[in-house]
């Protein structure tokens, strides 16, 4: 065992790496979440743009564009998932575990041809002599766009449910549906757009996971990313801020596993593997079990369905 | 205008008819895939959902494997229809089907090479206590700290294949295994094996459980007082509530029983078709039960045909397959599509259509 290979730097440093595809997961699924739907099929919408994303970057060569396509192919995604709950009204969770099943056969389907193959890497931005500053700029100043992109995103979703109309309607529409409606406010397509933006967050989370954290394709490779982007949500307690600290908690522990592992501590492999799925339990509970704070949050017509009968 | 009205109350008509109608649209949106694919259509269909039960020449191999997919589908399925009834969402039926074959294979393993009758009784104890253990977890995190049990019965699934993994690997290993990741064959050990009971229809332990879970539920949720309580929970929690009756008390029911038929499911696999403790021992039956569990409409009797026919799919796909060159992918997709369709025409018996403006009232 030698755990003075454990560099904090590296270890910072690839902790945001392994954050990013979590966070854009979970601030896109925290919008959905605001505008009071619960969809459970996260899971699925990263895997269709963990491949539609690895699939458009190897075959057009343009990381970029593979972005691009992740987002566009689960938010078309999402949208199957809108068209069900919003239109034919049917139950959300278990549309949104359908949009899972649905999502890992689908993804498996295209990715066929794309095993074994490696994407075009996806280039650090060049941040001149802001990537020389001694630790910082290794921790800060030397990643990829997508990174940054997933930062401002959280900013942004901050500031718009704070101080935007149309964040307030957005909340409103989640909190009250029927209040929002009589107001003249349309439930519907606030809530198909919100579902449309939570698929592409989704999608560009699982792109990165294929494009740069992993490398590579594999069936099944989000491995349960999406159902901790959830997890993280409720850990927020429907806050920005606080996902990006949970989601960044969450790479704190995979990456930090990670190292055990290839520094030989005397645990189990398997048992350092499951960690992950582990602290986010425990943290689940630890937020559940404080009454009152967690429910008051959560937007007030989460997972109802809501029917223009009045 | 199309819009839509609610019904009073769920149309009988329709309960019924939408699982056929669902299975329509996905045979045709299926044959749409399956041309984009480049594959002849109709012959897709035909191989899936035909040919395993009536071409003479693959009828007979794959006719008993329908009782032998269909088992565990069935099995599972109907113990999480009661929570799914009352609104409890066990999701994590994968975790618990892992665990079972777990405890139950153990003890086998434990045993070996004891040849006594005791042994399959008590894999069979084993099997269904370690379901059940697996899915108290979230149903005591629900009931103590009101943690969602959707995430943390799904979580604890990907923490059961790193279990699985670690049990295939090491305690479990074969001795005489030459290193190979795997346990011991349980069918080669025959106070463990969980044979054909009748040569030939692929009806072993695991589908007569299947059998008897069905009429036990059927007769819990149409005579039962419990089964009563989880109906009303279902429909309205509130009301059930000033009925008296104790959610959380529900909850580790509902948990506990489809935890236990899960792990049930899972010993019954790995003593009998799969054989062995492997690390990819599992399939996702714990997750196409789900679907089975919906197209069954919840239903036990339901439930025992949606579960025969998504067995079906399972040996249609691996027949196309082989025959067409479909991928094994397309069926997972196939049966994700499934359950979109059903979701979607549900609309059929909770609304009525209704053509031309509202007028006023």
């Amino acid at each position: 065992m030698d755990l003075s290979a454990i560099n904090p730097v590296v270890l910072i440093a690839s902790l945001m790496v392994a954050a990013t595809p979590i966070l854009l997961a979970a601030i896109g699924e925290l919008v959905v979440e605001k505008a009071g739907v619960l969809n459970l099929g996260v899971e699925g919408m990263m895997i269709t743009g963990a491949i539609c994303g690895f699939a458009a970057a190897v075959e057009t060569g343009s990381p970029a564009l593979g972005f691009l396509a992740a987002m566009l192919g689960a938010a078309l995604l999402s949208l199957v998932f809108g068209l069900l709950t919003q239109v034919l009204m049917s139950n959300q969770v278990a549309t949104g575990l359908a949009l899972t099943l649905f999502g890992l056969g689908l993804s498996a389907l295209i990715g066929q041809r794309y095993v074994g193959l490696k994407p075009p890497a996806t280039a650090r931005l060049d941040l001149g002599p802001l990537s020389d500053i001694p630790v910082l700029g290794r921790i800060l100043f030397s990643h990829d766009a997508v990174v940054y992109l997933s930062l401002a995103l959280v900013a942004a979703v901050w500031a718009f449910l704070r101080f935007t109309r149309a964040g307030l309607i957005l909340r409103a529409v989640g909190e009250n549906h029927d209040a929002a409606h009589a107001l003249g406010y349309k439930v519907v397509r606030i809530r198909l757009a919100a579902i449309a933006f939570g698929g592409a967050c989704a999608g560009l989370g699982g792109a990165y996971l294929s494009l740069v954290r992993v490398p590579q394709w594999t069936e099944g490779m989000t491995a349960g990313a999406g159902w901790i982007a959830l997890a993280i949500v409720v850990f927020a307690s429907w806050r920005p801020t606080r996902v990006l600290l949970g989601a960044y908690l969450f790479g704190g522990v995979a990456v930090l596993q990670l190292n055990l592992q290839a520094a030989g501590v005397a645990v189990p492999v398997e048992l350092l593997s499951a960690s992950p799925y582990l602290v986010t339990i425990l943290v689940l509970v630890i937020m559940s079990a404080d009454r009152g704070r967690a429910a008051l949050n959560a937007p007030a017509s989460l997972g109802r369905v809501f029917h223009a009968s009045t | 205008m199309i819009r839509l009205e609610k019904r009073p109350s769920p149309s009988r008509v329709w309960t019924v008819a939408t699982p056929v109608l669902a299975v329509a649209l996905t045979m045709v949106a299926g044959g749409i895939l399956f041309a984009m694919l480049g594959k002849d259509p109709v012959a897709a269909i035909r191989t899936i959902f035909w040919d395993p039960l009536f071409n003479a020449q693959f009828a007979s191999y794959s006719r008993p494997q329908l009782l032998v997919k269909a088992g565990p589908l069935i099995l599972i399925a109907t113990g999480l229809s009661l929570g799914f009834r009352a609104g409890i969402w066990n999701i994590g039926a994968e975790g618990q089907y892992i665990i079972g074959a777990l405890c139950g294979a153990g003890v086998a393993l434990a045993l070996y090479p004891l040849d006594s009758f005791i042994v399959f009784p008590l894999m069979v104890l084993a099997g269904g206590l370690g379901g059940w253990a697996w899915a108290m977890i979230p149903a005591l995190l629900k009931t103590r700290f009101r943690t969602n049990e959707i995430l943390v019965s799904l979580l604890l699934v990907y923490v059961a294949e790193q279990i699985l993994a670690a049990m295939a690997l090491g305690l479990m290993r074969n001795p005489e295994g030459g290193g190979f990741p795997g346990s011991r064959n349980l069918q080669q050990y025959p106070a463990a094996a969980n044979t054909e009971l009748i040569a030939g229809t692929g009806m072993h332990w695991g589908v007569v459980t299947a059998f008897i879970a069905v009429i036990a539920a059927y007769v819990l949720l149409n005579r039962h007082m419990l089964g009563f309580q989880i109906r009303l929970t279902g429909q309205s929690p509130r009301a059930a509530r000033f009925a008296g009756v104790n959610p959380n008390r529900l909850v580790v029911i509902c948990l506990g029983a489809s935890g236990a038929l899960a792990g049930l499911a899972g010993l019954f696999e790995v003593s009998g078709p799969a054989g062995q403790v492997s690390i990819d021992f599992n399939q996702g039956y714990g997750f196409t039960a789900i679907i089975v569990a919906f197209l069954g409409r919840l239903h036990p009797v339901g439930i025992l045909l949606a579960g025969l026919l998504m067995a079906l799919t399972y040996i249609g796909g691996e027949l196309a397959q082989f025959t067409l060159g479909v991928p094994a992918a397309a069926i997972q997709a196939f049966q994700g599509m499934l359950l979109f369709f059903l979701l979607g025409v549900d609309v059929l018996s909770n609304y009525r259509i209704r053509l031309g403006r509202r007028g006023v009232a």
